[in-house]
């Protein structure tokens, strides 16, 4: 079976709890969670939920009838079944004596990321993009030494006007 | 007191008085909710968080309260009345120790389907997150075995919430709903605004018909059929299907196989009737499945005692997969005609043109031999009771008309292949949890969902002592269940686990030390018997019948009894022990 990254988008009843029984649900079904992100949708009263998950087709088909079966879940959509533009963001603390930083400075404008903070010895970049140029960004920041890394996680939408 | 339920029928006039709109406590709006829901009978247990709420109930006589002995024999006694009603069960619980005493039931309940409400108080609002005195997150620890649940924040919601979660509970996929209520919410009160409107929720839309052009395929395949057979779960029963269901049979001539939790959902009297599947079903059930070419599933989920090993199941068979919830469609087994519907309307659909089975004479002729010349047998005796014929007396003096509920083990599997049901709603098992203890407080609920059926009980030595303390509200009710015990004085299924699997090693299963189950009963002022042979057997019994109240009959049978046939894990179904080689 062909095991495949998915991302699925689930419109959710911003209700208390319904973080948990989406995560219970992919917990104690043995689904994987390879990232979540959780935020206010188009709609007031609802949530939107981008999850990251593996999986073959048949894991992705009961991924989506289970999470129906949640009362508060009222749509779910397979992202990656269609074009989609997906982004991540991520903080990274860069160790950074100041005579480093022209270097790193140019590996950020590089990637379009930018500096939000400059400390004694260390910068934060952030940095915005698919997960795919975020880990190429870290691999080029590891030599100087990272000393912090916060990733948000995807979130994700179909192209055009489905 | 009496089992009778307070004849209350919702008359308009009854109706008006708990409609109107009065400011009321929550505890009074639960209530109130409660009748505008039909609700007879709860079952429930006292304390702290709930306070209010029993306090609302003094006094009051519009709904029976059966106050149990352990909120676990409450919540079992709801999940009876509901398997034997159809409608929906009720109990109460107080926070905390009183809510966590449910987790079995609602797990039993959640596992096979039944339509439950389940209430339980909780600290106040104020208090929720710091650990106050019998405080527990029961919407957090049931969210895995409940269909939903609701921790009411507001009193002003609670008329909402109790009406979605009655149309939840015994809509779609049947099973149990929580409701959790905080002791504020049961004090505060409010303007009451009854809801009996239909429900509309968004994200809650059961698929009742199914897809035309799949029907037809349907009808295609049983016309090319040679060997076509049905698999019958307890989908039929929930969905009030059995009529439909005994069309369909008649006009296809369909053999026709029905599930622990399908049993009387089709008259097993019927020719085409063969019995159950599985880990201990008929020879001929599992050998129809294994040499079908075309598997009509109807309302069954392929659980695992019923498929044995799942690669090598039906393997020549087209499967078709009938059910209310999609997420059991394509689960265990991959299948070539998905149907998603409600069993019944589904069967209504397929039965105004269902075409015979016209290829399959030989087949059924095949599978009547089978069911023929491989009955269930055992080793009857003069010297030791045995078991399988004490069940097989229950059914030949009862005519299969009664109402039984097990517990489980060795006599559930016994009662399954030996007791002959004739009607849905009179077979009450944990078949899916598999819960010890179930089987005698499900039967106080399913004798006061009919009072004027006879309802049997039948349990083991081991899971009688689960629950032994519900016989105290048989007494005090004059709740006349039938209570059978078949004392084999050993943990039977285990010990039969253990002597063909684990090379007779008995582990920790002598039930020695058990009481004395007529002293027992006495002692709850309830009348015990006992017998240890097959003249004692027939005249206990009698005596059970002709009393009117409750009893207990003690019967002790033989300890080295097992269940055959037998599929052991890991093998494919036709892959039997029949007992038969020693």
């Amino acid at each position: 079976m062909n095991i495949m990254k998915h991302t699925i988008a689930v419109l959710v009843n911003d209700q208390p709890g319904v973080l948990q029984r989406v995560s219970g649900l992919f917990g104690r079904r043995g689904f994987n969670i390879e990232s979540i992100t959780v935020g206010q949708s188009e709609e007031v009263g609802l949530s939107r939920m981008v999850i990251v998950t593996t999986g073959g087709e048949k894991t992705l088909e009961q991924i989506e009838k289970q999470l129906y079966k949640i009362i508060d879940v009222i749509k779910v959509i397979d992202l990656s079944s269609k074009p989609m533009v997906t982004r991540e963001l991520a903080l990274i603390k860069v160790k950074s004596e100041p005579a480093e930083r022209p270097e790193i400075m140019g590996v950020v404008e590089t990637f379009r990321a930018s500096v939000v903070d400059i400390g004694p010895n260390s910068l934060m970049v952030q940095v915005v993009g698919d997960t795919h140029k975020i880990d190429a960004m870290l691999e080029l920041l590891k030599p100087y030494g990272i000393r912090e890394l916060s990733r948000t996680g995807a979130t994700a939408m179909i192209r055009g006007n489905v | 007191m009496s089992t009778k339920i307070p004849n209350v029928q919702s008359t308009e006039e009854l109706r008006e008085k708990w409609m109107k709109p009065e400011v009321i406590t929550g505890s009074e709006m639960l209530l109130r909710s409660l009748l505008l829901e039909g609700v007879d009978c709860v079952f429930g247990y006292p304390g702290g968080a709930v306070l209010y709420i029993y306090d609302a109930m003094h006094g009051f006589e519009d709904f029976k309260h059966l106050l149990t002995r352990h909120e676990q024999g409450a919540i079992h006694a709801a999940d009876g009345y509901a398997r034997a009603s159809g409608k929906v069960g009720v109990c109460i619980a107080t926070s905390g120790p009183g809510a966590t005493n449910l987790v079995t039931g609602i797990a039993t309940a959640y596992m096979d389907s039944t339509p439950l409400v389940v209430i339980t108080g909780n600290v106040a609002t104020t208090l929720i997150g710091t650990d106050a005195f019998q405080e527990a997150d029961i919407t957090g620890i049931t969210m895995p075995i409940t269909k939903h649940s609701y921790l009411v924040r507001d009193v002003e919601d609670l008329p909402r919430v109790i009406h979605e979660a009655f149309h939840i509970a015994n809509t779609g996929r049947k099973g149990p709903v929580l409701i959790d209520i905080p002791k504020d919410v049961s004090a505060a009160k409010a303007l009451f605004k009854p809801h009996t409107e239909p429900v509309a929720m968004r994200g809650y839309n059961p698929r009742v018909t199914p897809n035309k052009l799949q029907l037809d395929k349907l009808h295609q395949a049983i016309t090319e059929a040679e060997r076509p057979l049905v698999l019958a779960g307890g989908g039929v029963v929930y969905s009030g299907g059995h009529e439909e269901l005994f069309k369909f049979i008649t006009a296809t001539g369909i053999p026709i196989t029905t599930t622990l939790l399908g049993l009387g959902g089709f008259p097993s009297g019927n020719d085409l009737w063969i019995g159950m599947p599985g880990m201990h079903g008929t020879y001929t059930a599992n050998n129809a499945i294994q040499q079908s070419d075309l598997l009509i599933n109807i309302g069954a989920r392929f659980d695992d005692r019923v498929t044995g090993k799942l690669d090598g199941f039906a393997p020549h068979a087209k499967i078709v997969h009938i059910d209310i919830d999609p997420a059991e469609i394509g689960k265990n087994v991959a299948v070539d005609i998905p149907i998603v519907g409600d069993v019944k309307t589904v069967l209504e659909m397929l039965n105004v043109n269902v075409p015979h089975a016209a290829k399959a004479d030989e087949w059924r002729a095949k599978v009547a031999g089978w069911k023929k010349d491989k009955p269930f047998r055992y080793d009857d005796s003069e010297e030791v009771l045995k078991p399988q014929w004490v069940v097989e007396m229950l059914n030949d003096t009862t005519n299969g008309e009664a109402i039984v509920t097990t517990d489980v083990g060795q006599h559930q599997m016994w009662s399954a292949q030996y007791y002959r049901f004739n009607q849905p709603r009179s077979w009450v098992t944990s078949g899916g949890l598999g819960t010890m203890g179930f089987g005698f407080p499900s039967a106080i609920g399913a004798q006061m969902a009919n009072p004027e059926r006879l309802v049997i009980s039948i349990n083991g030595d081991g899971g009688m002592q689960m629950c032994s303390q519900e016989l105290a509200i048989c007494a005090i009710n004059n709740i006349p269940v039938k209570i059978v015990i078949l004392n084999n004085q050993v943990l039977g299924m285990v010990r039969q686990w253990q002597e063909l699997i684990y090379d007779n090693r008995y582990s920790h299963i002598d039930l020695a030390g058990s009481p004395d189950f007529v002293k027992l009963a006495e002692a709850y002022g309830v009348k015990g018997l006992r017998a240890t042979n097959k003249e004692e057997a027939q005249a206990a019994w009698k005596e059970a019948m002709d009393t009117p109240g409750p009893v207990v009959v003690e019967f002790v049978v033989n300890k080295h009894e097992n269940v055959y046939p037998m599929v052991t894990q890991g093998s494919t179904i036709d892959q039997m022990l029949m007992g038969d080689e020693e």
